[in-house]
């Protein structure tokens, strides 16, 4: 499985990411699932509810908001993002202790020392695989 | 009776809970899952009462939280 990103989706959230700085960025990714590729469509910037440089959560109120632009749209909830101001690109304790949602891939922008993103899925709270990311 | 969830029309024989719409949806973990019925976000402590009516609108949800703290933190929504 790989995805594919767009250099305009990467820079925007690299762009958030870096603005937000030392606040964690974070957001919603959506596009197209296909049998062996993932093609990102659109990234929503969304606010962090923590307000924290150590943690972030999505308001569900904007949540359900941008889902439902997102279907609009005719893509699909391919997961969300965040960043990690100072720490590498991969889920900590807490990212997968928290990732309740099982189908949801989960986009990490470290910002530690160059730029780096990566992309996960995290089953079962625990099991960790990192997926390849293509620039378009 | 015929409701929407998550945009999508799902036929079901009784009108029933959110709780065990939830259920049938197969999520495993309601707590962390937020509710809108007919454009309105559910208090979690309703599930289990309110009742979902044919031509119902039901979106839901997961909690999405993460960081890099070294402690576990989450904000319950």
């Amino acid at each position: 499985m790989i995805i594919e990103l767009t250099t305009e989706d990467y820079q925007k959230l690299l762009e958030d990411a870096q603005e937000r700085f030392p606040t964690e960025a974070c957001g919603l990714v959506a596009g197209l699932k296909e049998d062996d590729k993932i093609e990102v469509k659109a990234v929503y910037p969304m606010a962090n509810l923590d307000e924290s440089a150590e943690h972030f959560t999505l308001d569900p109120k904007e949540q359900f908001k941008v889902v439902k632009e997102i279907r609009t749209e005719g893509y699909q909830l391919i997961g969300n993002y965040h960043s990690h101001p100072a720490t590498p690109a991969r889920p900590s304790a807490e990212d997968k202790k928290l990732a309740y949602d099982q189908d949801a891939l989960y986009f990490i922008f470290s910002l530690q020392d160059e730029p780096v993103l990566k992309a996960f899925e995290i089953e079962d709270h625990k099991e960790v695989t990192e997926l390849k990311i293509e620039l378009v | 009776m015929k409701i929407k969830v998550n945009g999508e029309e799902v036929e079901f024989e009784t009108e029933l809970t959110v709780s065990e719409l939830l259920e049938k949806e197969d999520v495993e973990m309601p707590d962390m899952v937020s509710v809108e019925l007919n454009g309105e976000i559910l208090d979690r402590k309703d599930f289990a009462t309110q009742v979902v009516e044919d031509g119902g609108q039901v979106e839901f949800l997961y909690f999405m939280g993460g960081g890099t703290g070294h402690e576990l933190y989450r904000r319950t929504a």
